[in-house]
Parts: C-alpha cells; structure tokens; sequence
C-alpha cells in the first residue's frame, strides 16, 4: 500500500512537469506580453520600455523563463503578478477558498440529493418516482449553467424584489455594508451553489442509479435477501456500500468539471474565485497570475484523482494496490 | 449462396417442412445490423421526437437569410428607439435585444454560427481522437503509453482554461474556434476507441484473418473498423451537446465568436446587461441552447440503446 502511494506519488512529479511546460509554453505563444501595458502611457520613453521588459526578465525566451519558473515554485515562489506586482500567491490565496466553498457546497448538494434519488430510482425500476427522477435528470442533464444562472438572478433577485418578497443577492460573495457572517454568507452562496450543483446532480442521479441496478442484480443481495434481512439492511448495508465504490472513482473524475463549471458561475455571480482570478489574468495578458491559477486548478484535479484511486483501494479489498 | 440453399432443399429425401422453412428464411434475409438498430431507434419515441426537434432547428439555423426575409429584419441592423421590445411588440415575433434588433432573426444566424462550430469541433475533435486512439491500441507498446500520458496530461489541465488559452492565442474566428475546441475535446473518444481496439486485436477472428494472410491495412479497414463505428456514432451525438455548450460558455465569457458576429453565446452576453429590463431576451438564446443540447443528448441515448449488441432482441 505504502509502496503503491510512493510509486503514485512520484508519478505526479513528470504529469505537473508535463502539465507546466504545456501552459506555460501556451501562455507565452500568446502573442501580446504583459509589457504592453505600459505602451499606453506616451511619456514613456522606449529605452524605460525596453528596462522594464528587462526588468521584468520578459527579454529571455520562455523557454529559459520556464526553467527559472519551475525552480522558483519548487521553492515555493510563484512569482510576482506582471500588472499590479503583488504576489501570485496572495491573490490565489484569498480566492481559493472561495472556490473551494463553492464547489464543495455544489457537491456536497448534488451528493446529498442524488444519493436517495437514485437508490429509490433502482429499487422501484421503472415506477413513477424513477420516470419522474430520469426526465429530471435527463432535463437538467443539459442545462447551460450561464443560463440557469441568469434565469436565477432574474427571478429570485429581480423579480422577488419587484414583488416585494424576500429577494437574494446578485452576486459577490458579502454585502458592502448592513449584516455580514454566516448568514449573509449563505445567502450569497445560495444561487451559485445551486446553479453549480444542480448539472452535478443530475449526472450523480444517473450513476447512482446504474451502479444500484448493477449491485442489486448481483447473487449476494439474493442471498441477503434469502436469509430474511429486512429489506432496509440489504439496501444500505449490502447493496449501498458496493454500489459506493465505483462513485468514489467517480467523484475524482468530476473534479474537472466541477471547476470548470466554477469558473462559468463565478462569472456570472461575480463571485471572487479562481476563475474569475484566471479570466482576469488571461484578459490583462497577466501570465504569472494565469500560469499560478491554472496550475492550482491542474494540480487540486490531480491531487483529486490521485486520492480517489487510493480510497478505491481501501474501499474494496478486491483491488489491490501495488 | 443462394444455389446451394437451393440444392439442399431440393435434394431428395428431405422431409418437406423442414425444405419449405429454409426456403422461407432464404426469402426473409435477415436485415443488417444498421437497419435493426434504426429499427430499435424508431421504437424510442422521446429519441425520435428529439430527433424530429433537432432537425427543425438545425434547419431553422441554416435558412437563416430566409428567415431575414421572412421576418424582414436584418440580424444586424440597430434601432434604438425599438429596443427591448417585448415579443410580439411591433412586429417582432420574439421582440428586440438591446440594439432593438429583432432576437428572431439573430436567433437563426446566431444559431448557424452556433451548429456550425460544434459540428466542426466534432469532427476534428473525432479525427484526432480517432486517430490517437487507433494508432495507440493497435500498435501498443511505448507508442501507446507515450500517447495515452499525453492524455492523461491534457485531461488533468480543465478544460476551460485551456480553451480560454487557446482562444487568447489565436483570436479565432467561428471556425478557428471550431478547431480549438476540437484540439482539445478528443481524449475522450481516443480512450474509448483504445480500449476497444485493444480488446479487438486480440480476438480469434482478427488472428484468423492474419493466418488466411490479410494486410494491416485490410485488418484495419474491414474487421476493426467496422467494429468501433457505433462507439463513433454514439460518441458523437453525445459529445455534440457539450461541444454546443463549450461555444455557448467562450462567447459568453468574451472570448469565443466575436460582436458582430451573432452565436447563442454571445447573444446570451449581450443579454446579460439588461437581465433587469428584459428577461425575455436572456431567456430565448439560453433556452435555444438548453433544446438542442437536450435534443442531441437524447438522440444519443437513443442511439446507445439501440446501437448496443448487447441489448439484441
């Protein structure tokens, strides 16, 4: 076990290597340099231009930049931003946890509700509640999540408010001014959460129903059953527990949808996360600020898919991991 | 074929029911594996409704001059004493965006831009998968592991930052950002074409057809090819919503088809400047999005369960 953790371990080192060298040779091609920010101001004399491009050390190849990149995160430094000059790592310091919340509180949402659907869904195939639960999650399947977003604004912020009812917030993640704290907190988390939560939860019905199908068909359920188990234990004891183990592969191969998905519902609710830090970089040709943020996304998906595989292990004693 | 069958039936001393049903199952000649699965697939009504609902929009979205003349509105053309009309307010059917240009008829040109980058990043999407996926799991080894980490590299980057990169390089136009969004949506289906491959080229029959002498080339063309087109075409109708929904989501963060230019996507940005005035004008883009991406979702369902061997009859 510790074997295989050491040997999944060192595999991530060439996977990030190979993931950084991608994006920062992508970031670098990008025609546009962070230096062209100060072309606006026309005091500007070429010779200060060209020291600050010298300066900011944008005057080597990015090749040569990519070698003293990487040695500086290895040592914990992500660089300075090009456009303010603050810290990489402050700025993805304070919005991080933002997108953690985010998308924590969207998964643990989608989880919570798809967990009881689909059993239900599998226990009585083919009832009404399992036609209703697959026309839902076949409906929301495919919702664009800008647009179930902005449906949102339009009817719990506009509309409520216009009606006189009880309205949430449009966006950002406090108000400016009146109550702060956990709860002004969750009423801004509410509809981004939602929006978020609700594709994951439609795609979590469908797998949980199939891996329930797929459990109860098996011939140790029978048995259960045979031996006159309630119906309750041979659900969640025997056949709920199996059906868990492909899931939790599952949950770290969604990892990258989920903050993709972040990314689009931070934009629309102007919420400070990740995304909005890595479309606001990528729009000031901000690089070091993008090439961090981008980094920190591909290595939570990694780190996600690396845990995900070793829980499998624990989980099932089939799988042996060596 | 057909003499031999023939032979046999009328070969003397063969009892005459048993000739009689071989000559029936000689006339009824079993119908072919497409045709069966078509068969299956007309069965589905909610996949032959969405079906029916695809194509009018997919030709609604190409007619789009006609509905220009039709309407007799141009997509492009502003008037600002008419904007944000609501639908049915003079004259126009789905009423006017912030420009006072009429949503119908961006609609059906939006929608052309729109149908045309997700069908293009589709196909270049399934040529390089294709490609990738084939090479690796036929000729495995070192190829395969180089090309499946390469895989492995480029799912671990999210997709969207990467595609927002990619749009910041090179200022595509619809079909540059076609082939963006297809450079980059291709691991799926190279996975799924490798492992198939692979669990093909070890079977009896592709060994048979080594030892009677058959090419590479006739291996891969007549015995495994015909094996991974219903993986293709089931891929493909279920990749093409999301690819819909991967334009709709650029344009809208700014960085996909550009103003003028109409798309589903960027329509859907300009609307979110007036969510307050307007909730009709959000509402008709978005949800243009939404019934095709559930219209070719479903297809895909349909065409799943009907292309699935497993499920014969």
């Amino acid at each position: 076990m510790s074997k295989y953790l050491i040997r999944r371990l060192l595999g991530l080192i060439p996977l990030l290597i190979g993931i950084s060298f991608i994006i920062y040779a992508l970031l670098n091609m990008v025609p546009g340099s962070p230096a062209d920010q100060f072309q606006v101001s026309p005091t500007l004399l070429p010779e200060d231009r060209e020291r600050i491009i010298e300066n900011l050390g944008l005057n080597e190849p990015w090749y040569l930049r990519y070698f003293s990149w990487i040695s500086n995160v290895v040592q914990g430094d992500l660089g300075n931003s090009y456009v303010n000059f603050v810290p990489v790592w402050v700025t993805l310091k304070a919005a991080l946890p933002n997108t953690l919340i985010l998308s924590g509180t969207a998964l643990t949402f989608a989880l919570v509700l798809s967990i009881p659907i689909g059993i239900i869904s599998a226990v009585y195939r083919n009832g009404v509640f399992d036609r209703i639960a697959t026309i839902g999650s076949t409906a929301f399947f495919s919702i664009p999540s800008i647009w179930l977003g902005l449906l949102l604004i339009i009817l719990f912020s506009v509309k409520f408010q216009d009606w006189g009812l009880y309205a949430l917030p449009t966006g950002g993640t406090h108000s400016f001014r009146g109550e702060s704290g956990f709860l002004d907190r969750l009423e801004h988390l509410i509809l981004p959460a939602f929006t978020l939560g609700v594709v994951q939860l439609a795609g979590w019905t469908r797998y949980i129903r199939a891996s329930m199908l797929e459990v109860i068909r098996q011939d140790y359920i029978r048995t259960a059953e045979a031996k006159g188990l309630k119906q309750r234990v041979v659900l969640l004891s025997h056949a709920f527990r199996n059906a868990l183990l492909p899931l939790v592969t599952l949950i770290g191969l969604t990892i990258p949808d989920l903050f993709g998905g972040a990314l689009i519902v931070e934009n629309v609710f102007a919420y400070p996360g990740i995304g909005q830090v890595t479309i606001n970089s990528l729009t000031q040709s901000d690089y070091s600020v993008a090439m961090g943020a981008i980094m920190m996304l591909a290595f939570l998906t990694v780190l996600g898919n690396l845990i995900a595989d070793v829980l499998y292990g624990v989980l099932d004693p089939r799988v042996r991991l060596t | 074929m057909t003499e031999q069958v023939q032979a046999t039936t009328s070969a003397p001393g063969r009892s005459q029911p048993l000739g009689d049903a071989l000559e029936r199952s000689r006339l009824r000649s079993t119908p072919g594996f497409y045709r069966r699965a078509w068969k299956r697939f007309r069965k589905d009504k909610v996949a032959v409704v969405a079906l029916f609902i695809a194509a009018v929009i997919v030709v609604f979205s190409f007619s789009a001059p006609l509905v220009s003349e039709l309407t007799g509105y141009s997509y492009i053309t502003s008037d600002l004493r008419n904007k944000l009309l609501a639908p049915g307010e003079g004259g126009h059917l789905l009423g006017t965006d912030g420009n006072g240009r009429d949503i119908l008829t961006r609609l059906a040109y939006g929608g052309r831009v729109s149908m045309t980058v997700a069908v293009l990043a589709l196909i270049s999407a399934f040529t390089i998968g294709a490609t990738m996926g084939s090479v690796a799991g036929y000729y495995g080894g070192i190829v395969d592991s180089f090309l499946m980490r390469f895989v492995d590299i480029v799912i671990a980057i999210p997709g969207i930052t990467l595609l927002l990169l990619l749009s910041v390089w090179f200022r595509p136009g619809p079909t540059g950002l076609a082939f963006v969004i297809g450079g980059l949506a291709w691991t799926g289906i190279s996975r799924l074409i490798r492992g198939e491959v692979l669990s093909l080229k070890n079977r009896d029959y592709i060994d048979a057809a080594r030892i009677v002498g058959a090419s590479n080339r006739r291996i891969i063309m007549n015995h495994i090819f015909p094996n991974v087109v219903s993986i293709a075409i089931v891929w493909m109708s279920l990749a093409l919503p999301g690819l819909i929904l991967y334009e709709a989501a650029l344009s809208y963060l700014g960085f996909g088809v550009q103003i003028p230019n109409p798309s589903w996507g960027n329509m859907l940005e300009e609307a979110n400047d007036f969510y307050r005035d307007s909730w009709t004008f959000v509402f008709i883009p978005g949800f243009a999005i939404y019934l095709s991406a559930l219209c070719f979702n479903l297809i895909g369902n349909g065409l799943r369960d009907a292309l699935d061997p497993r499920l014969n009859e």
